[in-house]
């Protein structure tokens, strides 16, 4: 139900909104506008059985106006030409009548895209369509529906629940500044259980290609950790060594992304981050890549909301915390550039980081993973190998913060935690509360060992990827039992 | 202008397409978001969405689409297209889809509105903001941060029973947020609630709760905790205000009797529910003093309608019965597959999403005390109020809630202002040891809730007022 081939049609409408503002604002006011084509489909199942497949094709035009040292922001999913028209009318009118905006920082000057033969999604017209799936474009609910039938066999009679979801998107930026930039991109993921006894395993995976995602082979991953999670025992509260599987080590990364590289929150000190300071173990670098790369193509355009270029950024290296996010409000309070993390929120909410990876070791950039099909992930077997007494943890779980500036949150387990003796698995272990430092557990002399591999795992509630190793960690602090 | 044709004609293009059932709406909502920071205003924000979403039934595959064009040909594909996603449902067979009974209705509905906030003019939603900022920091915040935010939705539903309902929903609100920054920490304070105050209202909602006049305490209270003793570690008697028992509420009652988390629907991510529908009617969820009801006809709560997405008139019922569990948010296909007689809990964010069961109004009736007689009647105890941060289980039994602010209570009296409050419990336990309950109720607004792939914002209410509870564990500390 996707619809690939649309390239050029965003550009045209941006540009046509960028007209109306002149014809109706003068020449003087500056514009940017966004025009965003998504086509969404998702297959929902549930007790084996798919009970909810959804699908969706709108185009949303989003203008920041500012004029006269005012600015408002206004969109619609109203694209004839009076809606348009109706659009820019309304947002003028608003400038007109806003306070004064102290902060704004201007608009982007026209810069070429910063693509690598490796970005999925550069567009015809730029001749860098390398990567590019129209596949997965044009997907329809058959082929989803049969990687659902695929996890739901290879669940061996398990009760399974999950999704699989196909995604295309294909977006342009203009501004008044002369700036005018264009790509797509497609995504695919999927993300299920297996249920057994009251025990859960789950297996997710991000791919750029649908074809990539064998709803067979994460079937049977779910499956086996939910057969060996079966009859937990319950683990008093204290500080346990640990292995993170990549899913946990996602929530880690996503919870760095959203309070730890703010550029807005660190430039507010409510952030832990200092810059230039050996605050993670040296074995720890984190890079976001929206681009990708050619072994690991990420899901997501080559410019940001404010038509930024994009652009690799290292955040920490070999434990260093070298940088932070910053869209150009943020950026201009720090007193530096953009990194091309502007969105529609990032203004207010700050900009974040969408596609952290954390390198794998002992091979930077090693190929991305899928996690392997046994109880353990493969890459971390070498790791709980290495692991005298502690937990092996697979997924973390509604995480909150307590405190943002030492990063400290507390959530649950979920989906498998087991216990590690003398690097054997002994025992499965019931759901435990942690309450746990995310920066302090990635300190200095705590991170004992990183996965060979990065499995590439899609946001639980947005559209955020994170390439995540496993992580061998000197302490994690369980604060108590999920039984209470 | 009415929409009822387009929606009609969706209807009945999936019904061409092999559909036995079929419900279309569609929805034009206009919202408007400002936020301010340290006296300048930060962002201004309008968005128009105006579309059209059809469901159809095809033997036991229920399949949806939406577009943005309203036009009766793009209905009528949209129609069609629903169908054949249902058709490919059927790939994984299920159990057969049935629903409950209804009445076909046609009726129109609109909620209460005194002062239409897109009606007040930008300059005074902006200049409110400013000075409810420059209050806090000239108070001595850090970083002070207020916002508001409308909502003005119109939806029209047809279903191939002969619904035809539309209706005209206004909601808003706002908030301010004070922040303080010590030596490795933060702390911050809220008025009125964490992220605010939101109902189904007009604009007189905002001028009730004074943000201006509020903003200065709320300084004052962020940096005195910065210096405030922590909230000891042990178990104590907890007395909680209502914003944060509304939050209470919300996690470990509203999404427990929510019908298609205990089916196993969410069960792969918002999660299930504790609740085994065998133990419906019979099951003690706390104490007698706890009646939980699921009302949307609650006058300006933010979870109030006049129908819900599936037509289902908005009616009261109670979740929970002098403390025994007597009730589930359901819609109608949750309810016939769970053999219940009733829905009436189902809405979608937006055109673009298919409906799903949603909390309404789900509060706790009032009881006989006030918090000043509950206060009197503790000897040793915490008082803590306002949400910071929550977590719960994927059955919704084991939380862990921080609060704002709190304060110990020695000999019936409040005493020192307490820094990082945090308790943390499992669901009925909790519920069970509530002994004093106080009449003071608000309904307060929950604007973020999440919930359903791909994710939807639902807007709930949950009328609460302050509560004290034996024997809970507070303090815990990373």
């Amino acid at each position: 139900m996707s619809e690939g081939g649309r390239a050029g049609a965003e550009l045209e409408l941006a540009a046509r909104v960028i007209e109306i503002v002149r014809e109706l604002g003068g020449r003087s006011a500056e514009a940017e506008v966004n025009v965003r084509h998504d086509a969404e489909a998702l297959t929902r199942f549930a007790n084996s059985t798919i009970h909810q497949n959804v699908a969706s094709a709108t185009t949303g035009v989003r203008l920041r106006l500012h004029a006269e040292g005012r600015s408002a922001g206004g969109s619609t999913t109203v694209t004839s030409a009076d809606g348009l028209r109706t659009l820019v009318e309304r947002t003028l009118a608003a400038v007109r009548v806003s306070p004064v905006d102290r902060s704004w920082p201007g608009l982007a000057p026209p810069a070429p895209l910063r693509l690598s033969a490796g970005h999925p999604g550069s567009g015809e017209r730029s001749g860098l369509a390398f990567g590019f799936d129209e596949a997965t474009a044009r997907a329809d609910p058959a082929e989803r529906a049969e990687r659902v039938g695929d996890f739901v066999r290879a669940a061996g009679g398990l009760e399974t629940a999950g999704y699989c979801r196909t995604v295309y998107v294909s977006a342009a930026f203009a501004n008044s500044a002369g700036q005018a930039v264009e790509g797509r991109t497609a995504e695919a993921a999927m993300d299920g259980i297996a249920r057994c006894e009251g025990a859960d395993g789950v297996a997710r995976l991000a791919a750029a290609r649908l074809a990539d995602l064998d709803g067979a082979v994460l079937g049977a991953r779910a499956a086996a950790k939910a057969r060996a999670a079966r009859g937990p025992v319950e683990l008093p509260p204290g500080h346990y060594e640990v292995v993170l599987e990549p899913d946990a080590v996602r929530d880690l990364l996503e919870n760095f992304a959203v309070f730890g590289f703010d550029g807005k929150a660190h430039h507010q000190q409510q952030s832990f981050a200092e810059l230039g300071r050996e605050q993670f173990d040296p074995s720890v670098t984190i890079v976001d890549e929206p681009l990708g790369s050619r072994a690991e193509p990420a899901a997501d355009l080559p410019f940001d909301d404010e038509g930024t270029p994009r652009r690799a950024l290292v955040l920490v290296r070999d434990g260093v915390t070298t940088a932070v996010t910053h869209d150009r409000t943020s950026a201009a309070l720090a007193g530096t550039a953009s990194t091309g993390h502007a969105s529609a929120v990032s203004r207010s909410w700050g900009p974040k980081a969408t596609h952290l990876r954390l390198e794998a070791a002992p091979l930077p950039g090693s190929a991305p993973g899928a996690g392997g099909t046994g109880v353990i992930a493969d890459s971390a077997r070498p790791l709980v190998a290495g692991m005298r007494r502690g937990l092996l943890i697979t997924d973390l779980w509604y995480t909150r913060v307590l405190d943002p500036k030492a990063l400290v949150i507390t959530g649950l387990t979920r989906n498998g935690v087991w216990l590690v003796e003398d690097g054997e698995v002994t025992s499965a272990v019931s759901n435990v509360r942690f309450t746990q430092s995310y920066p302090r557990a990635l300190g200095p002399g705590r991170v004992l060992g990183i996965g060979a591999e990065t499995v590439l795992l899609p946001e639980s509630w947005g559209r955020a990827r994170y390439a995540a190793p496993a992580l061998h960690l000197a302490e994690w602090n369980v604060t108590g039992n999920a039984s209470g | 202008m009415t929409h009822f044709d387009e929606a009609g004609a969706a209807v009945q293009a999936a019904l061409d397409a092999g559909a036995r059932y079929a419900d279309a709406r569609v929805m034009v909502r206009r919202s408007e978001t400002m936020s301010a920071r340290d006296g300048d205003v930060e962002d201004l924000g309008f968005d128009e969405s105006a579309g059209l979403g059809v469901r159809a039934l095809v033997g036991s595959g229920w399949g949806f689409y939406a577009v943005p064009d309203l036009t009766e040909p793009s209905a009528r594909a949209a129609g069609r297209r629903a169908a054949q996603i249902a058709a490919a449902s059927a790939a994984v067979p299920g159990l057969p889809a049935d629903l409950v009974p209804a009445r076909p209705v046609v009726a129109s509905w609109a909620s209460d509105c005194v002062i239409d906030p897109l009606g007040v003019p930008l300059s005074a939603k902006g200049d409110l903001l400013v000075r409810a900022t420059e209050a806090a920091k000239a108070a001595g915040a850090d970083v002070a941060e207020a916002n508001y935010a409308v909502w003005d939705t119109r939806k029209w539903f047809v279903s191939s029973e002969g619904h035809r309902i539309d209706q005209h929903i206004r909601e808003c609100g706002a908030g301010v947020t004070a922040i303080a920054i010590g030596d490795g920490e933060v702390q911050r304070r809220s008025w009125p609630s964490h992220r605010g105050q939101f109902g189904t209202r007009g604009w007189e909602l905002v001028d009730e709760i004074d943000l201006v006049g509020n903003a200065p305490r709320m300084a004052e209270e962020a940096r005195a905790l910065l210096t405030a003793p922590l909230c000891p570690s042990g178990e104590t008697t907890l007395v909680l205000g209502g914003e944060q028992l509304a939050l209470q509420i919300h996690e470990s009652v509203g999404h427990a009797i929510e019908l298609d988390r205990i089916l196993g629907w969410e069960a792969a991510f918002a999660g299930t529910s504790w609740l085994d529908l065998s133990r419906l009617g019979s099951l003690r969820y706390g104490s007698e003093l706890m009646n939980i009801t699921i009302d949307p006809t609650f006058p300006g709560a933010l979870g109030s309608f006049g129908f819900d997405d599936e037509g289902t008139p908005a009616t009261k019922r109670h979740a929970v019965r002098d403390g025994l569990w007597v009730g589930v948010l359901a819609g109608r296909d949750s309810a016939a597959i769970a053999g219940l007689d009733y829905a009436g809990s189902v809405r979608s964010d937006g055109w673009s999403r298919l409906p799903m069961v949603r909390m309404t109004n789900v509060g706790l009736e009032p009881g006989p005390h006030t918090l000043e007689e509950i206060i009197a009647a503790t000897d040793d105890g915490v008082f803590m109020d306002v949400n910071r941060s929550w977590s719960i289980d994927d059955r919704r039994l084991n939380f862990q809630f921080g609060c704002e602010i709190g304060y110990e209570i020695k000999n019936g009296k409040l005493g020192r202002m307490l820094r990082n409050p945090t308790y943390t419990g499992i669901g009925p336990r909790f519920w069970q040891s509530m002994d004093m309950l106080s009449g003071e109720t608000i309904a307060w607004g929950t604007p973020n809730c999440g919930k359903g792939q791909p994710g939807q914002i639902g807007h709930t209410g949950h009328p609460a007022a302050p509560a004290r509870f034996t024997d809970v564990r507070v303090g815990v500390r990373g």
